[in-house]
C-alpha cells in the first residue's frame, strides 16, 4: 500500500495531496493542472516535496521530517507514461530486460514469458522500437516497467497519445495485468471513461487539492459536474444481470430499472460502472411504449439546471445515483418540468444504449 | 628520381599519428565527462568551467604553449613535481601529446555537449525508474545515444592533433624523432633551400589522412543516427 502525504509549491501552484491506495487500481483523476503529474513526480523520486511523506509498503521514500529522500532507481516504482519512452538504441527485448538486472534477486519476480504472453508482444522481440505502431510501443513500455519487479506501477495518462481503437486493445490488457501479476497500480487520467472503467477507487484533483476519495459511483458525479456541457455524463454502479444469446445483449441492472448493452459485460452478478452521456438520455413522464430504445430508469426530477438555450436535469434515480440528461429548456416546459414545477415529479429516464460501447463499461 | 617521402618523412608521419592517438586516447574519458558534466549538471563556477575548458580556441596557439611551457616545463609548476616522478613532457613527444590533447579538447566537448544535451531527458528518467544508479544510467544509456556525438567529436580532436603547429612547437620544438611531426616538418622544409617537393608531398599526405578521418566518422555517425532513428 501507499501512504502520501505531501506538499510542494512550484511557482505560483500549491500542491496538498493525502491519500492511500487501495487494492487494484487507484485513480488519480483529475484535469489537466490539476496537479496530477506533479504528484506523479513526487511518488516516483523525481521531486521532492517540500513538506510530507511517501511510504510504500512500510519502507519510506521519502520522508521530509527526518530528512529521507530515496532517489528513484531504488524506489522500486514502475513508471508508464504517455509516451512510451523507449531506450531507441535497444531492441524490444533489451527494453523489456532493462530493468530486470537491477530488481533485487530477492524480489518477487514477475515471468518474462508471462508478461509477453499476457501483453501480446511476442512476435516484436527481435524489432527495434521505431518500427513499432504507436500501442505496440505502449504495450511494450508497460511490459518493461512490470519486469522491473516493481512494488507499485504508476501510469501516467498511458493511452493519451493513442487513437480509440487502441485505447480500446490496450485497456482489456490493463485489466488482466491488474488480476493476474497482483501489482497495486496507481492510475493518472483526465479520461471519465477509463478511469471508471478500470478503478476501484478514486483520488479526485482539483487545483493541487484532493477534492474527494472513494468509490467511482459515488465521487465521479460530483467530479464532472464543472465540466463543459458536452462532456456532462453520469456514473452508475450496476450490476450484470442475464445474457440474451440470441441477440448478444446483457442485462445490467439498477434498482431504478435495467438496461440492455451489447456484447458480454462479464460473468452474472458483477459490479460495473457504466458511465453515461447526459445528451444519451431522454425524459419521459409516462413509461416508454413503441420505442427503440431499449433502458428505462425509473427515478425523480431532483434539480434542473440551466445552460442558455439548454437544460441538464438531475435525476434522482430509484435505489441509488443520479443520472443527468440533457434537454432543451422548451422540451421541459412542455412537459410541464420547467420553473422548478416539475420538482419531486415521477420520470421515466431513457438510455439510448447504442451510444454506450465498451469503454464507458467497467469493472470493479 | 627518390622516393615520394624520405625516411624522415616517415619519421614524422608515424609520429604525428602517434601523438594523435595517445593525445585522443587520453583526452576521450575526460572529454566525455566534461561534455556530459557541461550538457546535465548545475553547479556553481559552471560558467567558469565553460570558459576554461574552452580557451585554447580562442587563444593563440602559441600562448598556449607557452603556458605550457610555463605549467609543464621542467622547472614549472607541475613540471618539477613530474619530472620527480619521472614524467618528462617539454621537448619530448609525451609533451606534443598533452599540447594537442589541450588544443583539440574545446572540440571535442562542443561536439559531445551537443549530442549528450540532444538526449531527451525522459529516457533518462525511465531508465533510473527501471531501478538504474547513474553510473550505470550513464554507460547504459546517455553513452550510447551521444555515441553519434562522441565520433564527431573524437575525429575532430584526432584531425586538430594532427594539424597543431603552434602550441607544439613552442612546448616542444621541432626536433627530428622526437617532436618533429607533419606540420612541422613542413614548416622545416619551406624554410630550407629546395625543400618546396617535400612540403608537397607532405602536405598531400596530410591531406589523405585528414579526408580519411573525416569520411570514416562520417560514415560512423551516418549508421549511428540512423540506428537511433525514431519512427
Amino acid at each position: 500500500m501507499i501512504d502520501v502525504a505531501v506538499a510542494r509549491r512550484v511557482g505560483g501552484f500549491d500542491l496538498k495531496v493525502a491519500f492511500r491506495n487501495g487494492d487494484g487500481i487507484t485513480a488519480l483523476f483529475g484535469r489537466s493542472g490539476a496537479g496530477k503529474s506533479l504528484t506523479i513526480g513526487l511518488i516516483a523520486g523525481l521531486d521532492r516535496p517540500d513538506h510530507g511523506h511517501v511510504v510504500l509498503d512500510g519502507r519510506v521514500l521519502v520522508d521530509t521530517d527526518s530528512h529521507i529522500f530515496l532517489p528513484a532507481y531504488r524506489r522500486r516504482i514502475g513508471l508508464v507514461f504517455q509516451d512510451s519512452h523507449l531506450f531507441p538504441h535497444l531492441g524490444v527485448r533489451q527494453n523489456l530486460l532493462f530493468g530486470r538486472w537491477f530488481a533485487p534477486r530477492r524480489a518477487a519476480a514477475v515471468g518474462f514469458d508471462a508478461v509477453v504472453e499476457t501483453l501480446g508482444i511476442g512476435d516484436l522481440l527481435g524489432r527495434a522500437p521505431a518500427k513499432l505502431s504507436g500501442g505496440e510501443r505502449q504495450r511494450v513500455a508497460i511490459g518493461r516497467a512490470l519486469l522491473s519487479s516493481p512494488q507499485l506501477l504508476l501510469m501516467d495518462e498511458p493511452l493519451a497519445a493513442l487513437d480509440v481503437a487502441r485505447r480500446l486493445e490496450i485497456l482489456p490488457l490493463i485489466e488482466r495485468l491488474r488480476d493476474e501479476f497482483k501489482i497495486p497500480i496507481v492510475y493518472v487520467s483526465h479520461d471519465i471513461e477509463e478511469v471508471s472503467r478500470l478503478a476501484s477507487r478514486v483520488v479526485v484533483l482539483e487545483r493541487g487539492q484532493v477534492a474527494a476519495i472513494g468509490d467511482p459511483a459515488d465521487v465521479l458525479p460530483s467530479a464532472l459536474s464543472d465540466d463543459a456541457r458536452t462532456d456532462r455524463a453520469s456514473v452508475l454502479a450496476m450490476r450484470v444481470g442475464k445474457r440474451d444469446e440470441t441477440y448478444g445483449l446483457t442485462e445490467l441492472i439498477h434498482p431504478a430499472g435495467t438496461i440492455w448493452l451489447a456484447g458480454a459485460q462479464g460473468d452474472e452478478g458483477a459490479k460495473r460502472h457504466v458511465v453515461i452521456k447526459a445528451t444519451d438520455v431522454t425524459l419521459s413522464l409516462a413509461p416508454p411504449q413503441g420505442l427503440s430504445i431499449q433502458g428505462a430508469l425509473k427515478g425523480r426530477l431532483a434539480e434542473i439546471e440551466a445552460l442558455g438555450p439548454l437544460a441538464v436535469a438531475h435525476i434522482a434515480l430509484d435505489g441509488d445515483g443520479t443520472l443527468l440528461a440533457m434537454t432543451t429548456r422548451r422540451a421541459l416546459d412542455r412537459l410541464g418540468l420547467g420553473l422548478g414545477l416539475g420538482l419531486g415529479q415521477p420520470i421515466f429516464a431513457l438510455v439510448k444504449t447504442a451510444a454506450l460501447d465498451e469503454r464507458l463499461v467497467g469493472g470493479a | 628520381m627518390h622516393d615520394f617521402l624520405g625516411p624522415d618523412d616517415w619519421t614524422a608521419v608515424f609520429l604525428s599519428l602517434r601523438i594523435a592517438v595517445v593525445a585522443l586516447l587520453g583526452s576521450l574519458p575526460f572529454g566525455i565527462l566534461a561534455a556530459y558534466a557541461l550538457a546535465r549538471w548545475h553547479f556553481p563556477g559552471k560558467t567558469l568551467v565553460t570558459a576554461l575548458i574552452y580557451l585554447p580556441l580562442v587563444l593563440p596557439p602559441v600562448v598556449t604553449g607557452y603556458l605550457l611551457l610555463i605549467g609543464f616545463g621542467r622547472r614549472g609548476l607541475f613540471g618539477q613535481a613530474l619530472a620527480d616522478l619521472g614524467i618528462v613532457l617539454s621537448f619530448r613527444w609525451t609533451g606534443a601529446a598533452l599540447a594537442c590533447a589541450i588544443m583539440g579538447f574545446p572540440l571535442m566537448v562542443r561536439a559531445m555537449r551537443l549530442s549528450f544535451e540532444a538526449i531527451d531527458p525522459n529516457l533518462e528518467q525511465a531508465a533510473s525508474s527501471l531501478g538504474a544508479n547513474p553510473v550505470f544510467r550513464f554507460l547504459l544509456v546517455s553513452l550510447p545515444l551521444a555515441l553519434p556525438g562522441i565520433v564527431v567529436g573524437a575525429t575532430l580532436s584526432f584531425a586538430r592533433a594532427l594539424g597543431e603547429f603552434g602550441a607544439t612547437i613552442t612546448f616542444v620544438s621541432n626536433i627530428p624523432g622526437e617532436t618533429q611531426t607533419i606540420p612541422t616538418l613542413i614548416y622545416t622544409y619551406t624554410q630550407e633551400p629546395g625543400g618546396d617537393e617535400r612540403a608537397l608531398h607532405l602536405t598531400l599526405v596530410s591531406l589523405v589522412i585528414a579526408a580519411v578521418a573525416i569520411i570514416a566518422s562520417e560514415i560512423i555517425q551516418a549508421r549511428g543516427e540512423k540506428r537511433l532513428a525514431r519512427g
